[in-house]
């Protein structure tokens, strides 16, 4: 549902259908609401047929990449002789993404579920979930919700009677971006700094501790029993015409929008049916100019471009961006470009790990001389400069954070170039009221 | 090397085969291409964030680090192609954009592989109009002061700490542009090995505070050296300017120190410098020592050695080739040869096994035992009535005024060789000044038995001339009939007749070095008494 709207006619929830309702949260409130029976199934389950089920959903990565989670899954070999572990990226750092926070904050039980199912499949014994530092109700909720799973025989050495072993812990993160990053993640886990490591190896092959590991989004985990219990027929139904992107999807909507929040819909809905019907458009009297559809590290929409776009995986990719997290960020025409690129710029200088060169110096240099723009100081080579130092900062380091800087800069100057000008020619910004002496000159 | 598959890979047009799991980097080298990079070492682990290294390779998408990805059969990578240069011009860039530029007062100016590469590669300017980030000087113990605004934070210093001294001081602290190294509370780089992360900071951020502002790079001479301060025997650089040495660094060899050296190694060469230094050979003449000529001292020293037995004391810093001319002396005299050996306390590297400061420090212990010297605490307990006590470069320090004074008594004659004069050796019949270690060529023997070679790095003071060659003479005139002056011809000698160092030849050691053999046993003394 629209949370904290009232759930949209149009939207499918499946896993918002109960955010808001506080007796979800409690163990005995989530069995009554069918909790904890995908688990029993899959633990009389081969874990190899798991798998091979989560493969036939259509299933893919709710993260950002998109990467269809059976065959990740399928990557974890049984009976390598050493153990396996499952990370849940529970960090959702990426600026516009509230819909992790929302599934621990009001179903922990599912997510429980979803680590527990995912453990087994891929043959762990062990379940960590790293929760982002700033989210201490979605903490409380997950320690409470894991503490009752254990009192009740749920998680253990002998999960459900099963005979099998099953721990989860959760594990809060100390407030880092880049800890959202998979193989950071896995050194803050660790207890180091949380650095990106090189790739490969891949986690599958040495990840947490150096062992293979499986790490899977929030979204993507809760997805799995709903899958379990009702098959992948059913989930793979879910989709609006194409078939590589199945299921149901929750996006974050916020910005300058009337009813911003979080929405469910399924693959394939018209984007701007989703911002005019379901999100209720812009605020009265402005109109949309640009929407960051997939978290602050895609490409910016014009609205033109949004308006045309089909949201699933290809559909925004399709019209130039990504689905990534799903973090939808609306910009009205009252929205000075430069400016909100120049804030996101200072996000990621602000959040760069430093290892890498081009985004420790990239990303900070890029926010200065957006800054300077933005302050009217600006000069006629700087876009190039920008254009090129944005050139220099993609696809060549470790991680993605240095392109995630890039990204909004780059489609920036290229979609509102004419923005960037008026404020080099004019020396000052245009969407900020003149000063008596600008006037007066 | 041999075992596992190799690899075939193209590399700017250079075919090279290399094992499999070597990475790019690597594989350049052995194809004669350099990939400039800065966080990559090879003593290091991998860390990858520098993207210097960033190479084409055919049918890839992306730009690859050479240092972190492992060459693949049939690869063709392009190092100098546009994409790798525009990548690498990138990073010179960003490298600068907070650099303070200040080459004209940087010790690492001239040897600065930040310089280097810009001059190579680098933009004719910087597009960098704003303000530069800026950090105070930082004195990180030791002998290391941390200079943040130069740093370009490849963390070359953090990982040897850690991976290889396991004495975790360093860090990277903070993020984003504010990021600097930093030292963890209450902790100082007080480790036996720290001094190492001025080597290996390739740019100007890290400097020993002993060779501060002392000397521009382009001003040194260098000489490959060997450390004379322990028997670890790591391999080293002498650096010299205006015939002083000012600076002593550590020089790769993966057999014995890798590419490190301590720091009381490091810091210990002062004394190659002394100014106490005895010029002249000098004679007894009446009360006092007086200068000669060399043909007069070494007939003196001669004369008095001639139809004694000697008792000689040694330093064990003396070179194998000196060491065996002495032993030749004894060999036709008759007589004794004993080394005494300053000790301190061991300081192993953890993270290099069979790599440490050695309790023995002096260079040549395990050389003067194979040519028969033995090891005493008591160099002097062995002089016989009558005998005439030949001291080589050994100061006895701390011997007591009694027992040098009963020393002289007893013996009939007293000749010194040294660089020295110290109180007790006005009462020699002659003194023969030599060079030191610094001053000559030779060989030392290492604890584990390798014979390694050290080149001249100055001009001996005066008149002194090389051990081997005073030796040489000396030799001449007792007798010998062989003529060696020059180390290479003392050297085979050495090797023909000692059979721990048989089938090695000087120009053959290289500056590698070669190990006697395992069952190597001292050699008997004096067999003509």
């Amino acid at each position: 549902m629209g949370f904290p709207q009232k759930s949209h006619p149009r939207e499918t929830t499946v896993l918002s259908k109960h955010f808001g309702d506080p007796d979800a949260r409690t163990l005995a409130g989530w069995r009554n609401r069918g909790g904890y029976r995908a688990l029993e199934q899959t633990l009389a389950m081969e874990p190899a047929a798991i798998v091979q089920m989560v493969k036939e959903s259509g299933l893919r990565g709710r993260g950002g990449a998109g990467f269809p989670t059976g065959v990740k899954w399928s990557f974890m070999k049984p009976g390598d002789g050493k153990p396996h572990y499952l990370c849940c990226n529970a960090d959702e750092s990426e600026p516009g993404t509230f819909k992790d926070r929302e599934i621990m904050r009001w179903t922990p039980h599912a997510l429980v579920e979803g680590c527990a199912i995912g453990a087994y499949a891929i043959g762990a014994e062990t379940a960590y979930v790293y929760i982002r530092g700033e989210f201490t109700e979605p903490l409380e909720r997950m320690t409470e919700a894991v503490r009752e799973a254990y009192a009740e025989g749920i998680l253990g050495r002998n999960a459900l009677g099963s005979g099998k072993r099953i721990d989860v812990y959760v594990h809060k993160g100390a407030g880092a971006y880049i800890c959202g990053e998979e193989t950071a993640l896995m050194n803050s886990l660790e207890g180091r700094r949380g650095n990106p490591r090189i790739k490969p190896p891949f986690p599958a092959t040495a990840g947490v501790f150096g062992q293979p590991t499986t790490i899977n989004n929030v979204e993507t985990l809760v997805a799995v029993p709903h899958i379990i219990n009702n098959g992948a027929e059913w989930y793979k139904a879910m989709c609006l015409g194409n078939a590589k992107s199945t299921g149901t999807k929750l996006y974050s909507v916020c910005g300058n929008v009337r009813r911003p929040g979080n929405y469910e819909v399924v693959m394939g809905f018209p984007f701007k049916e989703f911002l005019y019907d379901l999100c209720g458009g812009p605020p009265a009297g402005r109109r949309f100019k640009a929407i960051i559809p997939g978290g602050s590290s895609v490409p910016i929409q014009t609205i033109a471009e949004a308006e045309a776009t089909v949201m699933d995986y290809e559909g925004f990719v399709a019209c130039g961006t990504m689905l990534g997290s799903g973090g939808v960020i609306c910009i009205d025409d009252a929205q000075c470009m430069v400016k909100q690129i120049a804030r996101l710029a200072r996000f990621y200088a602000h959040e760069s790990c430093a290892q890498c060169t081009q985004c420790r110096e990239g990303t900070a240099w890029t926010t200065k001389i957006m800054e300077r723009i933005e302050a009217g100081q600006g000069t006629a080579g700087d876009l190039d400069t920008l254009l090129d130092i944005a050139d220099n900062m993609t696809a060549k380091t470790i991680c993605v954070l240095s392109d995630s800087c890039a990204v909004p800069v780059v489609s920036g100057i290229q979609k509102f170039r004419d923005e960037f000008e008026a404020h080099i020619v004019q020396h000052r910004c245009p969407f900020r009221p003149a000063t008596a002496a600008a006037v007066a000159a | 090397m041999t075992e596992g598959k190799m690899i075939s890979v193209t590399i700017e047009g250079r075919a090279v085969q290399v094992p499999e799991g070597t990475s790019m980097l690597e594989a350049a080298k052995v194809a004669g291409v350099l990939i400039p990079h800065y966080c990559y070492h090879p003593g290091l682990p991998v860390a990858g964030v520098c993207r210097m290294c960033l190479v084409e390779v055919e049918k890839s998408a992306k730009l690859a680090p050479a240092c972190a990805t492992s060459v693949a059969e049939g690869q063709v990578i392009h190092v100098h192609s546009d994409p790798a240069r525009v990548a690498r011009q990138g990073v010179l860039e960003m490298l600068l954009i907070n650099h303070p530029l200040d080459c004209p007062i940087c010790d690492q100016s001239g040897e600065c592989e930040l310089q280097d590469y810009t001059f190579a590669e680098g933009r004719k300017d910087s597009r960098y109009r704003e303000a530069k980030r800026f950090n105070p000087v930082e004195d990180f113990g030791g002998d290391v002061v941390y200079v943040p605004n130069r740093c370009i934070l490849c963390t070359r210093c953090v990982r040897f700490m850690e991976d290889v001294a396991h004495d975790p001081v360093l860090n990277v602290s903070e993020r984003g542009d504010r990021a600097v190294i930093g030292k963890f509370e209450g902790q100082d780089l007080t480790h036996p090995w720290a001094g190492n992360v001025v080597e290996l900071c390739p740019v100007g951020a890290l400097l020993s505070k002993d060779f501060l502002n002392k000397a521009r790079s382009w001003d040194l001479d260098r000489s490959a050296s060997i450390c004379p301060n322990c028997t670890q025997g790591c391999n080293t650089a002498l650096e010299s300017r205006d015939n002083v040495v000012v600076r002593m660094r550590p020089r790769p060899n993966e057999d014995v120190n890798k590419y490190f050296l301590c720091d009381e190694g490091r810091l210990n060469y002062r004394w190659l410098n002394r100014r106490d230094r005895v010029e002249f050979p000098h004679i007894r003449r009446g009360d006092a020592l007086a200068p000669a000529g060399w043909d007069e001292a070494v007939e003196a020293a001669a004369a008095a050695l001639r139809g004694r037995r000697v008792h000689v004391v040694a330093s064990p810093s003396l070179s194998n080739e000196v060491l065996f001319q002495l032993a030749q002396v004894i060999a036709r005299l008759g007589g004794t040869g004993v080394f005494r050996v300053r000790q301190g306390p061991e300081a192993p590297l953890d993270g290099v096994p069979g790599l440490s400061l050695r309790a023995d420090r002096a260079a040549n212990v395990r050389g003067a035992e194979l040519l028969g010297f033995r090891r005493t605490e008591t160099p002097l307990a062995g002089l016989a009535n009558g005998d005439a006590l030949l001291v080589a470069d050994e100061e006895l320090a701390g011997a007591d005024a009694a027992s040098l004074a009963a020393a002289a008594a007893t013996a009939a004659a007293v000749v010194v060789i040294g660089t020295t004069l110290p109180s007790w050796a006005m009462r020699a019949a002659v003194m023969l000044p030599i060079a030191n270690m610094a001053e000559e060529e030779g060989t030392f023997t290492n604890v584990e038995g390798r014979v390694q070679r050290y080149l001249q790095a100055k001009a001996a003071p005066g008149l002194a001339r090389p051990g081997y060659a005073a030796m040489g003479d000396l030799l001449t005139a007792l007798g010998d009939q062989t003529v060696n002056v020059v180390p290479s011809d003392v050297f085979r000698a050495l090797a023909a007749a000692h059979a721990p160092f048989g089938g090695m030849t000087y120009e053959g050691l290289g500056l590698r070095g070669a190990t006697v053999s395992a069952q190597a046993q001292p050699a008997a003394l004096a067999a003509a008494t």
